[in-house]
């Protein structure tokens, strides 16, 4: 049980739960944009994304620069939370509990538990059932999917291979989730408990999951959508919303692309609204291929 | 089966069509102009309301969706109330059609969001649980407007006038389906004046 500031309303541990997946609900169908500055915050808000995602560097800045990626100064953080009035996510490593805290501390909407970051702990994710405010978390599979959930998660995106450009990780991925439920859902009920152990999650997850026949929680992509058409193709995947990082600022002409690509998510069925945002978007973010060579951030998360 | 349209731009509009199918109406998933043909009213779901307005502009949605909602019941959850309002505290008007003047996130930010129990004019029965997530609020209605329930604090957050309903939290996130039922009456009714 928590207070909450503002107006006094205390929230027990299953309606807290019920806010956490709510906020994420509401971000279904839209796209959530990498800002590094209050500009770039606002140009997205007005290309039509639903949230933004804080951060000092974007994803393919810090496959370039290398060294150590933290969370990013609170200062920087608070100055796009003041700038749009959309929900603002903000990135933790794996593991840092304190990083969470300061940003639940300014007011954070989301924070994503991200493996864009360099790891801070190689064994624990975050407790995230401690915290008030939500979390999202990548995935490769519906083992990671579920254990993430088990922590607390009220949300999960691909984890795709981020700063690359190159969406072939985040189909894997995304594949990878949808084919575990449809094999679950086909089980007998006797060989849920194996699937379970197999699969390295709690049971009782897995067992909702093959009772419903969708993850507990809002699932996006993430990781390597750079362009409308990458973005659809996720979409009719099946995922409910799509993240882009570097893919926008990254880009010749990041308005246009942010509002090609938004209108991509909404008519995700509809090649001839495709082929008309797909049009005269300048050029795309150069692109990195994902192959061994490169640090593989994916790998990130236990 | 009467056929509501539930405005796809971004949201939860899945959440609005489950709900809509257990009340025994067939919801229509809107996103072109045309989708908007043979509907007998419209929900517009929770999401960002700017984010669903650009949408909506940019793919000639707009208009025709302002002018379906001029004559047919038109109901929209937090972002959706924001769309139908005459007027928002320090932006634009989207909709600009319902006499009710909104306030943006009006409770903080996610950490401020909350479930209370809420009493609702011309719903029988225990009060709804009602998921408010940076929610709006209704900061003041005009003459024609009914208030339909408010907080302790007096504030409101569930308002009608005519065949347009606005209510700043989720009646989709819980079990609970009066609100939705409550809706296929006023199509109805506006069916019989019709």
């Amino acid at each position: 049980m928590a207070e909450n500031g503002s107006n006094g309303h205390v929230n027990g541990n299953e309606d807290k739960t019920l806010l956490k997946r709510g906020l994420a609900q509401m971000l279904k169908g839209g796209v959530i944009m990498d800002v590094v500055t209050p500009e770039q915050a606002r140009i997205a808000e007005d290309a039509g994304a639903c949230a933004v995602m804080a951060l000092e560097r974007v994803p393919a800045d810090i496959r370039v620069q290398g060294g150590v990626a933290r969370m990013s100064d609170p200062d920087m953080i608070e100055k796009i939370m003041a700038a749009v009035s959309i929900p603002v996510m903000a990135k933790c490593r794996i593991g840092h509990f304190v990083e969470a805290q300061i940003l639940e501390a300014i007011g954070i909407d989301y924070i994503d538990e991200s493996e864009v970051l360099t790891p801070a702990d190689e064994e624990n994710h975050v407790n995230k059932h401690k915290f008030n405010v939500p979390f999202v978390c990548g995935c490769r599979n519906l083992g990671e999917a579920l254990r993430r959930v088990a922590e607390g998660a009220a949300m999960l995106r691909t984890k795709g291979e981020a700063g690359t450009g190159d969406v072939v990780e985040a189909v894997r991925h995304a594949r990878q989730v949808m084919r575990d439920i449809r094999k679950l859902t086909s089980m007998d009920e006797d060989e849920l408990f194996t699937f379970a152990k197999e699969i390295q999650a709690p049971y009782a997850l897995v067992k909702e999951v093959a009772t419903n026949g969708h993850l507990p929680v809002v699932n996006f992509a993430a990781g390597g959508v750079a362009t409308p058409a990458d973005a659809a193709l996720m979409m009719q995947l099946g995922v409910d919303g799509v993240f882009v990082g570097s893919g926008i600022f990254k880009s010749g002409d990041p308005a246009k692309r942010a509002r090609a690509i938004v209108q991509a998510v909404t008519h995700y069925n509809d090649p001839k609204v495709l082929a008309e945002v797909s049009r005269n978007l300048g050029e795309a973010m150069v692109g990195i291929n994902v192959t061994p060579e490169n640090t593989i951030m994916a790998k990130r998360g236990w | 089966m009467l056929k509501i349209g539930v405005l796809a731009m971004q949201g939860d509009f899945r959440e609005h069509a489950l709900m809509l199918r257990q009340v025994g109406a067939e919801p229509v998933e809107v996103r072109t102009p045309e989708d908007l043909n043979q509907l007998a009213g419209i929900i517009m779901p929770g999401g960002e309301s700017t984010a669903i307005s650009r949408v909506a502009k940019a793919t000639g949605l707009f208009e025709p969706l302002r002018e379906f909602c001029t004559t047919y019941p038109a109901w929209g959850t937090c972002a959706g109330a924001i769309l139908l309002a005459r007027e928002i505290e320090g932006e634009a008007p989207h909709l600009g059609l319902m006499d009710i003047r909104v306030a943006r996130n009006a409770f903080g930010r996610q950490i401020d969001s909350f479930v209370a129990p809420l009493n609702i004019k011309g719903l029988i029965g225990a009060p709804l649980e009602a998921v408010f997530i940076r929610a709006p609020i209704i900061a003041s209605a005009g003459q024609g407007v009914d208030v339909l329930a408010t907080l302790e604090d007096g504030r409101i957050v569930a308002a009608r006038q005519g065949h347009l309903l606005a209510t700043s939290f989720h009646p989709e996130l819980t079990p609970d389906t009066r609100l939705h039922e409550y809706f296929l009456d006023m199509v109805r009714g506006a069916r019989l004046v019709v």
